[in-house]
């Protein structure tokens, strides 16, 4: 399964699964990141790490490793 | 009529802006008990009878991290009457999940609606009438930055706070309404009336705080309709109560918020390309943090200090009241506590208060304008395997100017371990009084060589890293870590008054916390320099601390200086690090010492071989640090336990970098001693704390599989 962590620079995607430990999960899923919903990759920090993405009409980051927890298919 | 009001919403929603302007400069500022989270009350401008209580910004009422468990608890408790919920139009789905959330609670809430002309500017309208039909509150638009709205909104909430309570109205629908209403009738009895709603939906959410209050055997059963609806839905009763808050939200926004066709890149979108550039981030977030350092430590803010310490105190006020007391028939002893003692600690925390005001107000326009968020963005990834976060270069950088407003500049940190760490370890960068000290070792010791200033800023930062690892690994000291999602908010122009009362806010939390641990501090070392133990006035060199400074020597000798007067300048440090000079002066009979002590150079090799100054200089630059700076530590911290924690953290380590430094050293100089082995244990015990796997993800673990 392709996750967040792999989607590219301005990719458009739809979540499928969202998992990891409860708090890292009720917290992606509080910002608006659950099953179906529609997300695009704005761009990757300068460092290569965190990401941000836009999420239901605003900017949020996540980590790589937290982003690896959203399972995607293309939309 | 005695009313209490709750503000929430989420973070970079107007939210401060918007108590601000309900409440005048009427506010009160502390600590929620028990966290550092920081808890803000006021009074309503239109009914001064009237209570306001600042919740923590937060996007949900989970019980994950403290600033939700705090608003969920208040909430909860029945601690207030009515609730305004601030909303954030521009942002309207994602603001609305935690509207649904405090309904569930069946408070009285009135939704203020934030930011609304920025959507009509837009070209997008939010039909008001029937958002609230659907909702079931009443929403109220204003206009927190141009203070819009507001007396229609006081008088709407004031109404809400005199109705009587209603039942919650039920926003699901079909199989999870039918599970919901369910459990009700299980709990019912076994909890709160007015919260039976809310506790069926906690349930329903495996929520680990149900547990306390629900009595097992009725758990139990509640639990078996959770499980059929899961298994029916094919998920967890969490996410599925999650994704319902959203379907109804959705549908909300769909039939109230119609968007004008154009589509393009905002004025936000554009800024961003450059300062999240790939090429540009970095120059630009240099840039920015040589201005933070230049106006705050260098140039506005360092010269007001100077003139504050320089001018107004030693010059004027000190001799002046030394002269008037004298004048008045004063004992000498008074005259003494009063200038020496009192007026010289009220002169350090004054002293700092130029900085302090000027760095303050840099932070509240990088914060208000949305540039933080970006910070934390660009440079997580350097920082955070070292338990820090991004925003952790703010204090390091400010650090190397003066810990204090360095300590201080922590609180822009959201997540409460990082910040903690951060206020733990930037005193370990050498600041501005640490200088003199330099230059008296590598002058009296080492020719005046350049490589010992430039190798205590590696050690700074090499201590830095080292210990958030190590701090990280702590296990509970610290609290929990949440996890880093972080919303990127637009940028806008900040307004003038938040940033003057947050300036004006901080500022006076530091004189007053550690103002008066700086006073009394300054005071007793005052005694203790001034006085022997039959209280009779003496000079340093037969005072208390001297002898004092003869019974810790033993402890030093490993480090290569267990000469009484190095142990005594090392305890004068912590009044401020730049008086281990004079304090040697005194000590080897001078009258004033140069900045870089020239006058002492030839006494302090006769006290200390090069190598033992080394350990000295080390152990001089991460202990504890001075007293103001141990203040504001207090300030960050919340606690007494903990800054003493830290305190001896800090002495622990500064201990262990000087005894290894000492005694590998001895070994390559061919002159080993049995302190040798001490050392390579310290230094093992170091290492181990550092390279351990740390224990945080299995308890993590644990909780988890007993929750679900």
């Amino acid at each position: 399964m392709r996750t967040l962590k792999d989607a590219e620079e301005g990719e458009r995607v739809k979540v499928i699964s969202v998992s990891g430990d409860r708090t890292l999960r009720r917290r992606l899923m509080d910002m608006g990141i659950l099953k179906g919903s529609d997300i695009q990759v704005v761009r990757v920090a300068p460092l290569g790490d965190p990401v941000e993405f836009l999420v239901r009409g605003y900017k949020l980051s996540l980590r790589k490793k937290d982003a690896e927890m959203v399972g995607i298919e293309a939309l | 009529m005695k009313k209490n009001i709750a503000l929430i919403g989420n973070p970079n929603s107007g939210k401060t802006t918007l108590f601000n302007a309900l409440t005048g400069g009427s506010q009160r500022v502390g600590n929620w008990p028990g966290v550092t989270v920081e808890k803000k009350e006021g009074r309503l401008r239109q009914a001064r009878e009237v209570t306001i209580t600042d919740l923590p910004g937060v996007y949900s009422l989970s019980p994950y991290t403290p600033e939700e468990e705090i608003s969920r608890r208040f909430l909860a408790e029945g601690n207030a009457d009515a609730v305004i919920n601030v909303v954030d139009a521009t942002n309207l789905e994602r603001n609305l999940i935690l509207t649904l959330q405090i309904l569930e609670m069946g408070l009285p809430v009135t939704v203020a609606l934030n930011m609304s002309d920025v959507v009509e500017k837009r070209g997008d309208t939010i039909d008001m009438k029937k958002l609230s039909e659907r909702l079931g509150c009443p929403v109220v638009k204003v206009s927190a930055l141009k203070r819009e709205g507001m007396g229609e909104l006081a008088a709407t909430v004031l109404e809400q706070a005199s109705s009587c309570p209603r039942p919650p109205k039920n926003l699901f629908r079909g199989e999870l309404s039918k599970a919901i209403s369910e459990i009700s009738g299980l709990l019912d009895g076994h909890v709160e009336k007015k919260l039976l709603y809310w506790y069926s939906v906690k349930v329903m959410e495996h929520d680990p705080h149900v547990r306390k209050t629900v009595p097992s055997s009725v758990l139990e059963r509640a639990s078996e309709t959770v499980r059929r609806l899961e298994e029916d839905l094919d998920d967890d009763g969490e996410a599925i109560v999650a994704a319902a808050r959203y379907e109804f939200v959705d549908s909300v926004v769909k039939g109230i918020y119609y968007r004008s066709k154009k589509d393009g890149k905002s004025v936000s979108d554009r800024i961003d390309e450059a300062v999240t550039n790939r090429w540009l981030a970095i120059p630009i977030f240099a840039a920015v943090m040589f201005i933070v350092y230049y106006l705050s430590v260098t140039s506005v803010g360092g010269y007001m200090t100077d003139w504050v310490n320089g001018t107004v105190f030693e010059e004027n006020v000190l001799p002046r009241t030394a002269e008037w007391l004298a004048g008045m028939g004063v004992e000498d002893w008074l005259v003494s506590l009063t200038v020496d003692g009192i007026i010289t600690g009220v002169g350090a925390v004054l002293g700092f208060l130029p900085q302090l005001l000027v760095l303050f107000l840099l932070l509240a326009l990088l914060e208000d304008s949305g540039y933080m968020a970006r910070i934390a963005f660009v440079m997580d990834r350097i920082l955070r395997r070292f338990g820090l976060s991004g925003k952790s270069f703010i204090p390091i950088i400010v650090g190397t100017g003066c810990a204090v407003p360095g300590i201080m500049a922590s609180r822009t940190i959201e997540d409460e371990r990082d910040r903690k760490i951060t206020a733990m370890t930037t005193s370990f960068m050498p600041c501005s009084a640490k200088l003199p000290v330099i230059a008296l070792i590598s002058g009296a010791l080492f020719g005046g060589s350049a490589w010992i200033a430039v190798s205590v800023y590696f050690i700074g930062v090499f201590s830095i890293l080292v210990s958030g690892v190590i701090l990280k690994k702590i296990r509970g000291a610290l609290g929990k870590a949440s996890p880093f999602v972080m919303e990127l908010p637009d940028y806008h122009m900040p307004s003038v008054r938040n940033v003057l009362l947050s300036m004006a806010d901080r500022t006076w939390h530091f004189v007053k916390k550690a103002g008066t641990i700086i006073v009394v501090a300054s005071g007793l070392i005052w005694l203790l320099t001034s006085y022997d133990w039959g209280l009779n006035s003496v000079d340093a060199g037969s005072s208390m601390l001297a002898s004092i400074g003869n019974a810790l020597s033993p402890v030093f000798s490993p480090l290569g200086w267990g000469d009484w007067r190095a142990v005594v300048g090392t305890l004068s440090g912590l009044v401020a690090k730049e008086n281990i000079l004079s304090t040697f002066g005194i000590l080897f009979g001078m009258e004033a010492v140069a900045e870089d002590g020239v006058e002492i150079w030839t006494y302090m090799a006769v006290i200390m071989t090069p190598l033992a100054g080394l350990s000295f200089l080390l152990f001089n630059m991460l202990c504890a640090p001075c007293f103001a700076a141990m203040g504001a530590m207090r300030r960050e911290l919340g606690s007494w336990k903990e800054t003493a924690f830290a305190v001896g953290y800090q002495c622990a380590f500064a201990y262990v970098v000087a005894l290894a430094v000492y005694q590998f050293g001895l070994v390559v100089q061919g002159t080993p001693s049995l302190w040798f082995i001490p050392a390579v244990i310290l230094v093992a015990v170091a290492g181990y704390l550092f390279l351990r796997s740390p224990r945080d993800k299995e308890e993590d673990e644990i909780l988890t599989e007993a929750v679900l």
